[in-house]
């Protein structure tokens, strides 16, 4: 399933109809537990097969270019580092594209949110990991940990 | 904030004065004596305003950046501290920018780091819980608002001059100049880059800087060194993370009949070439284990000559 990354347009629109989908019943899925493990069970499941997703708990994907960077080795949020090779490969494994080089070129192709690349990103929280990014996003979790480190 | 440690780094001095600024990289000892720390400082320091001490560099272990600049602090020199974000996480690394205020350190210099691969410990553990930009957040918090990233007030506050590293020789080259602006919004005020063995690559790159505005936040200082011979060259683009040498580079060394002299050369010219760029503050001179090259190549470049010329 990692061919639908080289569609970051129809990626981007999927992350949008979840949203629209899930917001009018966050409040139903952050009093269910039940709702809680579906839904991280489908995050692993989709998430997991697309993205190739370390289930860090603070998805960014639409800030990213729909690449996930903790695919990164560094695990960089905030750009490529300066060992990318020439050829646009990896410093730590030559065999794979640099994951932000793939991530700059995607968000070129995404209409509503291909400009946040150029946000700057907070650090991971590690008390998230394995933990569900939908849920962690309608508790406020993920807005407050970037809001403090914006401020 | 209570207390303020008062003297400014000398580094941001001479920038801020508009002289053309020289800072150059100590090579780290294996070793547990201050010796040869002095040594090679002894070399350089005359000759630039900055030394640069390395933070394990290529993943490889030598005496820390901490303990050289402040080695280097105490016998007067101007130590440029790197800080890379492979070995710490955020609660080393904040402890480590206290310290080295502590210690008289003024300047700093934040990466994310070359990956353990790389060095002679493979099988080492990479941290990367902060990467540079987050790195640059975190001392300027620091810095600016007196608080650790938690929010805990600090009694005294760092004073760095923070730096930052760019590479505008790797892909994805027109992510670069925004990579750039993310750092000088963190908190980047001056910046060191790479290698440069490319000045038309580095002229596009400059031109994009200038017009997004970035030289007039940051001062850029760039990168030169000089290669030893072909076979080095050849060597240090295939392993050193990076760093790129254009096969004309190495096709030219080859023919010489002197390779070590053609690289020093080849470095000067490199040297006149970007100090006539616009925007460039200045150059950061690089040559591992050679750092009587170094000061030849200073010496040699007319730069302390002309330091006033800057347009």
């Amino acid at each position: 399933m990692r061919v639908f990354q080289t569609q970051p347009a129809v990626l981007e629109s999927c992350y949008r109809l979840t949203v629209v989908f899930l917001k009018p019943v966050q409040s139903l899925i952050l009093r269910s537990t039940v709702l809680q493990k579906s839904l991280m069970f489908m995050e692993q499941l989709f998430k997991k097969a697309v993205f190739d997703c370390h289930m860090c708990g603070q998805c960014v994907l639409h800030s990213t270019g729909m690449t996930c960077p903790m695919t990164c080795p560094k695990n960089l949020r905030n750009g490529p580092c300066g060992g990318v090779r020439n050829n646009g490969n990896c410093e730590i494994k030559p065999e794979m594209e640099c994951v932000w080089v793939s991530a700059w070129e995607r968000s070129k192709k995404m209409p509503v949110y291909g400009s946040n690349i150029l946000g700057i990103l907070a650090p991971l929280d590690q008390r998230l990991q394995d933990t569900s990014a939908w849920v962690n996003e309608f508790s406020g979790k993920t807005e407050s940990i970037q809001d403090e480190w914006s401020n | 904030m209570s207390g303020q440690i008062e003297e400014k780094s000398r580094l941001e001095r001479v920038l801020r004065s508009g002289r053309i600024a020289v800072t150059a990289e100590l090579n780290p000892p294996d070793s547990a004596s201050p010796d040869s720390v002095y040594e090679n400082a002894l070399v350089l320091a005359s000759l630039c305003d900055a030394i640069n001490a390395t933070d394990a560099a290529a993943a490889n272990v030598h005496l820390s950046s901490l303990a050289i600049s402040a080695l280097l602090a105490k016998a007067g020199y101007e130590p440029i501290m790197q800080m890379s974000c492979r070995d710490r996480n955020r609660i080393a690394i904040q402890g480590d920018l206290l310290g080295a205020s502590a210690l008289g350190i003024k300047n700093m210099l934040c990466l994310t780091g070359d990956g353990v691969q790389a060095g002679d410990h493979p099988d080492a553990k990479p941290v990367f819980d902060l990467d540079s930009v987050t790195l640059l957040k975190t001392a300027r918090r620091m810095k600016e608002k007196g608080t650790f990233l938690s929010g805990r007030k600090l009694h005294t506050s760092p004073q760095l001059f923070l730096g930052a590293a760019a590479n505008p020789f790797v892909p994805p080259f027109d992510f670069r100049p925004l990579r750039l602006k993310k750092k000088i919004d963190a908190g980047a005020q001056f910046i060191q880059t790479q290698y440069c063995f490319n000045v038309a690559r580095l002229k596009t790159y400059m031109q994009q800087v200038n017009d997004m505005g970035l030289t007039d936040k940051a001062f850029v200082l760039i990168g030169v060194g000089p290669l030893k011979s072909a076979k080095s060259a050849e060597w240090i683009r295939s392993n050193v993370p990076g760093v790129v040498i254009p096969d004309g580079v190495i096709k030219r060394l080859k023919g010489a009949q002197s390779q070590a002299n053609e690289g020093k050369k080849i470095c000067l010219e490199i040297i006149q070439e970007v100090l006539e760029i616009k925007g460039v503050s200045g150059v950061h001179v690089m040559a591992y284990r050679q750092e009587e090259l170094v000061a030849e190549l200073i010496t040699e470049s007319g730069i302390l000559d002309h330091r006033a010329k800057k347009h």
